[in-house]
């Protein structure tokens, strides 16, 4: 099959075209870097099938990077290249473009963000940069999806350039290009121009990531326990809760079946999150506990993803980060772990070197609670109020930054500089959020729901093996003796490696006391990632690496776990 | 004209770079973004202890780390 490569600068906008070419949907987003691995698609072509590769951004064919390195190695078996460049930063473009020129592949341009150049005064003579370059060059707009179909009914005319220069001269000759061909006027600094500045301003910015934290958290809050308290809630306890009862009673109100698909009866009733049913905890869980948060997280987080926030948290907070053996955009990995941890690690790769993929992948995995997560501790633990929250959270806040102190002392290896594109604010459109947030919800639904329901099914046939009784008679000098917590405890330490939410939410039952819900839920968080999270560790850091990870995540919980009960 | 490197300039001044000292790759990496000799930049911040400093120049903007924008020496403007 052949190859078309989609190629450029990072945030230009290469996934959006991605999308709109094969079909496929893919997270896109304003910061650069945001894909990681390639993805692969399928177009037609004049009657033939195609691939299409999202090739992750590089702003040169010179690697300077492992990430650049990669994308250059696989300029070499494309069939067609298509460059997508940022009609808004035509010079600095150019300079990637030139450099394919001389790679002998068939190349097109699409010239995008056409709209944003023509809105802040920038003009582009495109046929005169077709002529100058020798293939031809298309405008678009990717989100809106103008000029798409014209790229595609000119990829046949795809060329090698007739453009020729010496390397040393080529910033002379992109310099003759850009006169040539772009005229810019002059005008104001517009509403968002001013907000970028300021929101990186130390003085200002500082300020502005205070508010847009607090507005987060209450604005996720608010839909969340909205969701909860007037949609999910009502459709389980008045629909479902009467249905189950029926079909209870159906089943004779116990014996094996009623207890894999009902549950135990909490006092006669039906408890969502005790009675440990298929069809009852198994779904309310996941549906009614968690989705409302895990819908509200996404909401704020894709905004702020294509708004262009992001890099700029990442320059306020690069000086602690640096404590850490890290840089600022470390952050973003770290606020995509909060939704789930499995793509937060995979985005670990926008960092360059192993010291830092190691750390951030570690603290990611003992510190960042997914959003199935922390909605089943916000639900169990908040209910005594919010001082138990602010103990969870504070601990695992301060975890973080000691054990990130901690490991770029003891970890040997380069934590380079901060060195990133701010891109401009972008309005998000509406559809292309709405798309990500579907598909992110889409993704946790089609792998938590499973997930949740596998958990308690196990949950089932522990007990009744009478497994659980017997690994919490092994273990209790720990559990007990260490951590403070009854013998059962165990049961969701064990189903915590499949699912954290049903392990959490197994805790209810238990008649745990406020201090007790607190040291198992900072347990919880800080042991073993979930399965899922444990596979993509194991890809990304190697087997040596993982094993070390694996070691400072025992000691770091049995540790703050024995404290915590030591304290309270 | 007076140098200075990036880090001592004012937030708001502009400039035209002059020099980038430094190894092979980090001019690279630098030259790769349109940081070069001859590029007319405004220095749009820094952070507070040694954190980056963010330029602007055309319609790009960049943050780079405290180290290496010591490096960069700048012509400054009038």
């Amino acid at each position: 099959m052949k190859k078309i490569l989609l190629m450029g600068s990072p945030n230009v906008g290469k996934s959006v075209i991605f999308s709109r070419l094969t079909g496929v949907r893919v997270i896109a987003s304003n910061y650069p870097g945001t894909t990681v691995g390639y993805t692969r698609g399928t177009m037609r072509l004049g009657g033939e099938k195609v691939e299409v590769i999202d090739v992750p951004g590089t702003y040169t064919l010179d690697p300077t990077c492992k990430a650049e390195e990669v994308a250059v190695e696989m300029c070499a078996d494309g069939d067609l290249i298509i460059n997508v460049m940022d009609a808004t930063n035509l010079e600095r473009n150019l300079n990637l473009t030139l450099q394919l020129l001389k790679k002998n592949i068939p190349l097109v341009v699409a010239l995008n963000l056409w709209d944003e150049a023509k809105h802040i005064g920038i003009t582009i003579d495109e046929k005169k940069l077709e002529e100058l370059l020798g293939v031809p060059v298309i405008p678009t707009v990717a989100v809106t999806g103008e000029g798409i179909l014209h790229l595609v009914n000119r990829l046949p005319e795809a060329k090698l350039g007739q453009l020729t220069y010496e390397d040393e001269e080529r910033w002379h000759e992109i310099g003759r290009i850009t006169e040539q061909v772009q005229q810019v006027t002059h005008r104001h600094h517009t509403f968002l121009e001013r907000l970028g500045d300021a929101s990186i301003h130390p003085i200002t910015g500082i300020p502005l990531a205070l508010v847009a934290l607090f507005l987060t958290f209450y604005i996720i809050r608010f839909i969340g326990e909205g969701l909860i308290g007037y949609l999910f809630e009502p459709i389980f306890n008045g629909l479902w809760a009467p249905l189950m009862m029926k079909l209870s009673a159906i089943l004779g109100s116990g014996g094996f079946l009623h207890n894999i698909l009902i549950g135990k009866l909490v006092g006669g009733e039906i408890d969502f999150v005790e009675s440990m049913g298929l069809l009852t905890t198994g779904l309310f869980v996941p549906l009614a506990m968690v989705l409302p948060y895990v819908f509200a997280f996404y909401l704020i987080l894709s905004f702020l993803e294509d708004s262009g926030y992001l890099p700029r948290l990442a320059v306020l907070v690069d000086t602690v980060m640096h404590r850490m053996g890290l840089h600022g955009l470390a952050i973003i990995p770290m606020l995509l772990g909060l939704g789930c941890n499995v793509p937060g690690t995979m985005s670990t790769r926008i960092l360059e070197t192993r010291k830092e993929r190691f750390i951030s992948v570690t603290l990611m995995a003992i510190c960042i609670p997914c959003a199935a997560q922390l909605a089943m501790i916000v639900g169990l633990v908040g209910k005594a109020g919010t001082r138990g929250l602010l103990v969870v959270f504070g601990t695992l806040f301060l975890v973080w930054i000691i054990l990130g102190y901690l490991m770029n002392l003891l970890i040997r290896g380069e934590s380079p500089e901060i060195f990133v594109e701010i891109p401009p604010y972008r309005l998000p459109y509406f559809s292309g959020l709405a798309k990500k947030i579907w598909m992110r919800i889409e993704g946790f639904l089609r792998e938590a729901v499973p997930f949740v329901i596998l958990g308690v099914l196990i949950v089932n046939v522990l007990y009744t093996l009478r497994i659980i009784e017997f690994v919490g008679k092994i273990t209790a000098p720990v559990i007990t003796g260490v951590l403070g917590l009854p013998r059962e405890a165990v049961a969701a330490l064990m189903v915590g490696f499949l699912r954290k939410d049903v392990a959490v939410g197994m805790l209810s039952p238990l008649g745990l006391n406020l201090n007790q819900l607190v040291v198992a839920s900072v347990v919880l968080a800080m042991y073993f990632p979930c399965v899922a999270t444990f596979v993509v560790m194991a890809k990304e850091l190697g087997l040596r690496d993982m094993i070390l990870s694996m070691l400072i995540m025992i000691v770091a919980t049995f540790l703050v776990g024995g404290v915590l009960n030591w304290v309270l | 004209m007076e140098t200075v490197n990036l880090t001592r300039m004012k937030s708001g001044d502009r400039g035209t770079i002059a020099q980038i000292r430094g190894g092979r790759g980090m001019k690279m990496r630098l030259t790769a973004m349109g940081i070069r000799p001859g590029t007319k930049i405004t220095k749009v911040s820094a952070q507070l202890m040694r954190g980056p400093v963010t330029i602007s120049m055309g319609n790009t903007q960049v943050a780079v780390g405290f180290g290496m924008a010591r490096h960069i020496i700048v012509g400054l403007e009038g």
